[in-house]
């Protein structure tokens, strides 16, 4: 039975070789380049990409354990053409100077918005039930797993923030 | 990554009879082990995946307790009705660590398993008795600012990383362990892992063969349960010292004090003589004093850890005068 990741909406075949991790399999094998290699470790968050739904780190899953699985990658949110609105917010808001982490940093926004959205609290809020209130420390809190090596998160927060609030 | 072959267990007893062969792993979030695999600490012949048998589900126990699977995620676990209404703490904890994609991903099992974040055990380049017996301790005269000030030996000084577990043994969570014939047994958290002595490569008492199946809660305890983390920075980053805490009092003095500690030690920190020393008495900062001094009695620094006793000390105080603030 051939094993299959759906990219995007598109079918791929799983790699053969076991060691292949998700991140090398959508740059190499699938050929799309917009997911980062960072820090290859889960440090760095420049892998995000969303699967069924849910935000992880591409570099610390082995494609083969993702047969049947959605994924969705910064190609599969928005074109030039038509951005979604976090792509659209990280270009009026400047979130970026060289964009390396950008892609894991709209991928983990987008994820953070539905988190948000389900009510699910993070280390900064101060009760754990109830909606979440968009705040500057909670977003904060909840994108600390995308580095910006050239520091400008003042400008990501502050996208991320626009786009919250325009959907809370 | 060294080559190894993958499959995928279908049931536990598959994946049971593959890990009997000590060259092969379970593989669950993944999360640790390949990040481990990459930097060749671990080298297994073998993965058996047991992502799809089951094991998964957060559910209601007869005693009114809750069983949490071993392969539900650490946020399923944190952001689950229950564990916030009735084990804050847990949640609390669960947030307190790693980041939100490392916890959609690492289940709750797998994280009861991940291994010390000691830099000398993660560098295969230095001396580690853990990742190579009778190679000698690189961190005793080393760089030791994460190391343990409790329970060490002369043979390793690790800290076990986690917040989750702290959170279970302030709880007295049980560990429901299938067996390689097919049983199963129970192992309170407490006893779970072990301290490193003379053999500081086994880290908990898991046997060849087998695998975590689920934690269970006790009937919701209720109190003032908190859950406070010194670190580095404020987010993403292991604790120098952190407390859980489960706090009540009755007519202004201490009926219940269920503490564990994180950072301090190679596996979660119990000792019941805190509990013992804080029941019955009024809260005080001489109280909190003399309950630090029984917990800190045997500590010992490294050098660069030595701000651990103190930091303990004064992390102890404020965690007991913030949960007598909200019982009050």
């Amino acid at each position: 039975m051939a094993q299959t990741i759906s990219v995007n909406g598109a079918p791929h075949s799983v790699p053969d070789d076991p060691r292949v991790t998700l991140l090398d399999f959508l740059r190499q094998d699938v050929g799309l380049t917009g997911t980062k290699k960072g820090c290859d470790h889960g440090q760095c968050g420049a892998c995000t990409v969303i699967v069924n739904g849910v935000r992880i780190n591409s570099c610390l899953t082995l494609a083969a354990m993702h047969d049947g699985d959605e994924v969705t990658t910064i190609e599969g949110l928005g074109t030039p053409d038509e951005p979604s609105a976090l792509q659209k917010a990280f270009v009026e808001h400047d979130g970026y100077q060289c964009g390396y982490c950008t892609p894991g940093q709209i991928c983990s926004a987008t994820a953070m918005l539905t988190e948000i959205a389900n009510g699910w609290p993070s280390d900064a809020s101060e009760t754990l039930e109830g909606a979440v209130e968009i705040s500057g420390e909670e977003i904060r809190e909840r994108m600390s797993g995308n580095l910006c090596r050239c520091g400008a998160y003042a400008n990501i927060v502050a996208a991320i923030r626009d786009v919250a609030e325009q959907s809370a | 990554m060294r080559p190894f072959s993958y499959t995928r267990a279908r049931t536990l007893t598959d994946a049971s009879q593959t890990v009997s062969d000590d060259r092969a792993m379970a593989i669950a979030g993944g999360t640790n082990l390949l990040d481990l695999m990459k930097l060749q600490v671990e080298t297994p012949s073998q993965l058996a995946d047991i992502n799809r048998v089951g094991f998964a589900e957060i559910e209601d126990t007869d005693d009114g307790g809750l069983s949490i699977g071993a392969l539900a995620t650490n946020t399923e676990t944190a952001v689950h009705p229950r564990v916030r209404a009735d084990y804050p703490v847990l949640s609390r904890a669960i947030l307190a660590g790693a980041t939100q994609q490392l916890r959609n991903k690492a289940t709750n099992g797998g994280n009861l398993c991940q291994r010390t974040r000691c830099y000398y055990f993660t560098n295969i380049d230095q001396p580690c008795n853990k990742r190579e017996p009778g190679s000698g301790c690189g961190a005793i005269d080393g760089i030791a600012k994460l190391h343990a000030i409790l329970g060490t030996s002369d043979q390793c000084i690790a800290t076990y990383p986690g917040d989750m577990a702290v959170a279970l043994s302030a709880l007295d969570a049980q560990v429901q362990i299938a067996t390689s014939d097919g049983g199963s047994r129970t192992v309170p958290v407490r006893d779970f892992h072990c301290l490193p002595g003379d053999t500081p490569w086994r880290e908990n008492v898991l046997e060849p063969g087998e695998i975590i199946t689920a934690i269970t809660l006790p009937a919701p305890v209720g109190g003032t349960q908190l859950y406070r983390k010194v670190r580095e920075r404020s987010s993403y980053a292991f604790a120098l010292v952190s407390v859980a805490a489960i706090v009540e009092l009755e007519d202004g003095r201490f009926s219940r004090a269920d503490l564990a500690f994180g950072g301090v030690a190679h596996k979660p920190w119990h000792d019941p003589r805190v509990a013992d020393a804080l029941i019955g008495k009024a809260p005080s900062p001489e109280l909190f004093d003399r309950a630090a001094d029984i917990l800190l009695e045997d500590a010992q620094g490294f050098g660069e850890n030595d701000f651990k006793i103190p930091l303990a000390r004064r992390t102890l105080h404020a965690v007991l005068e913030q949960a007598v603030e909200e019982a009050s």
